[in-house]
């Protein structure tokens, strides 16, 4: 799973930090969202999906890629 | 269940039709949309679409292969009309009549208009189009009055003043956005525009509009001045779009009237600005015109749908941007709650206020502070004692971030 998120069309709800703070965090002076990792492990989908689906401003999307085995 | 209609395809519609498909609805699917557009985000249609910042195909909210992999019957510039309840049917605006087991109902909210409104010169907006015609009429001109100073009407007059017009807001509440957040908050928002050289008329009524052979010359209020602009905006709140449902036995007050679950009869579910619920966590029915809400609710409503039954009882979300300001809130602001400022400084422009109601923290706001307000929201979560609260200092940094 890659995560991108587009921080000109995010509105810093928080959304996504609420949903994934392992993932997701907020610029200190205006709140935009900051990505910590790319690449969240496995049994973090499911918040990152969720957080992509909330997010009000619809600046994330995931990429799921295929698994080899 | 075999099949399932969803009226109304914008943010709330399209989130339903998505969850039930991610929830495993395999059958029949039919999402019913009055705009013949494929759908799209409107919040920036009073932001960056009217400014120009953004080129419209920046707020699609899906792409046409997203779309396509719901595997939905997409019906776009069709309106339903009516509304059979017992016989299970919806009757759209091309004669057609579509069968359901299940039905959500996600129609949102018109405009309000003016008595003899109906003139060349005079814009509400809610759609892509009527922002695309504002954006024009906004080019063509130089004077602007917008009627209503909420939020959709400041934030209107914000977009116009940065495109250099001279903008004048009529308001007849003393000061602008009064109603959700208070006379304190409305101060301050008056005192922004006042900044940024928009003019504003508060606590003065409109009388009517003036014009010359069907185009609008300006605005008589009711002291007897009239103001006189190019282009009028009128910002004068939205009546849920209900009109299909009339008669068809479901409850209609202030929008679809549902239960905890958003059901508004066996089978039948409503969400977005249409809906009106019992919220539980507050104890109180609310019918909410924010974008979060709309994706929300649609999720629990169509979840619901699906056999859930999990009562819908979120900490509501709103944000509003005018010129350099973001302003957010979470929880309810209901009149009379008590603010309190709680982090920040209104004077250096960023600050939380908290708002006491029946001995609770039920709402908070921030105004420039996105880090801090995410924080302090669970002051509404946890319904933090107001009296415990008034009475200790302003928060120290370390709770706040
Ligand atoms: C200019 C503007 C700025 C906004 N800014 C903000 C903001 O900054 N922050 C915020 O929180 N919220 C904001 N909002 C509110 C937010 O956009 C709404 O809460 C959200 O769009 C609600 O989604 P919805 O799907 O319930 O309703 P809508 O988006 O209104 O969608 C309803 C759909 O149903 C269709 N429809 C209506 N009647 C019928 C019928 N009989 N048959 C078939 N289809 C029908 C309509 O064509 C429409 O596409 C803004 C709204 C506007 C208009
Ligand atoms: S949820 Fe969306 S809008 Fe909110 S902070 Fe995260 S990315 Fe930005």
């Amino acid at each position: 799973m890659k995560v991108i998120v587009d921080q000109n069309k995010c509105v810093a709800s928080g959304q996504c930090v609420l949903a994934t703070p392992e993932v997701f965090d907020q610029r200190e002076e205006d709140g935009i969202v900051v990505l910590l990792t790319e690449n969240p492990p496995e049994h973090l989908a499911d918040d990152v999906r969720q957080a992509a689906v909330l997010c009000p401003a619809q600046a994330i999307w995931m990429e799921e890629q295929e698994k080899n085995e | 269940m075999k099949r399932i209609v969803i009226v109304g395809a914008s943010a709330a519609g399209l989130t339903a039709a998505e969850t039930l498909r991610r929830r495993g609805y395999g059958a029949d699917l039919t999402l019913i949309g009055a705009d013949p557009r494929p759908p799209y985000d409107r919040p920036p249609l009073s932001k960056q679409i009217l400014t120009g910042s953004w080129p419209a195909e920046r707020i699609a909210l899906r792409s046409p292969q997203e779309l396509a992999r719901l595997e939905a019957d997409l019906r776009l510039g069709r309106s339903a009309t009516a509304l059979d309840v017992a016989g299970r049917r919806v009757r759209l605006s091309d004669g057609e009549s579509i069968g359901f087991d299940g039905l959500l109902i996600a129609t949102g909210v018109a405009p309000r208009r003016l008595p003899d409104s109906d003139l060349a010169g005079v814009h509400v907006l809610r759609t892509l189009d009527d922002a695309l015609a504002l954006r024009a009429a906004l080019l063509a001109g130089s004077r602007v009055v917008v009627v209503g100073g909420g939020f959709l009407g400041t934030e209107v007059a914000a977009a116009a003043r940065t495109m250099g017009l001279q903008v004048t807001v009529v308001e007849p509440e003393p000061v602008p956005v009064r109603r959700p957040f208070g006379d304190r908050i409305g101060a301050l928002v008056a005192d922004l525009h006042r900044h940024h050289g928009t003019r504003l008329r508060c606590g003065v009524p409109v009388h009517r509009l003036r014009d010359t052979g069907g185009r609008v010359t300006g605005v008589e209020l009711s002291d007897g001045t009239t103001l006189p602009a190019d282009v009028i905006v009128l910002a004068v709140g939205s009546a849920p779009a209900t009109g299909w449902l009339t008669g068809s036995g479901l409850s209609l007050s202030n929008g679809v009237v549902c239960d905890a679950l958003c059901q508004a009869a066996p089978g039948i579910y409503a969400a977005g600005d249409v809906a009106s619920w019992h919220n539980p966590r507050f104890g109180t029915r609310m019918r909410l015109e924010h974008r979060m809400n709309a994706t929300e609710q649609a999720m629990a409503a169509s979840g619901n749908l699906l056999g859930d039954a999990v009562p819908f009882a979120p900490v509501p979300y709103f944000w509003t941007d005018q010129y350099d300001t973001r302003i957010q809130a979470y929880g309810i602001f209901p009149p009379g709650a008590e603010p309190r400022i709680v982090h920040g400084d209104p004077s250096n422009g960023h600050f939380v206020a908290a708002y006491g109601h029946d001995g609770v923290v039920a709402g908070v706001l921030g105004w420039n502070s996105p880090r801090e307000t995410r924080t302090l929201r669970r002051l509404v979560v946890e319904r933090t004692s107001w009296t415990a609260f008034t009475t200790a200092p302003t928060l120290s940094p370390a709770t706040v971030n």
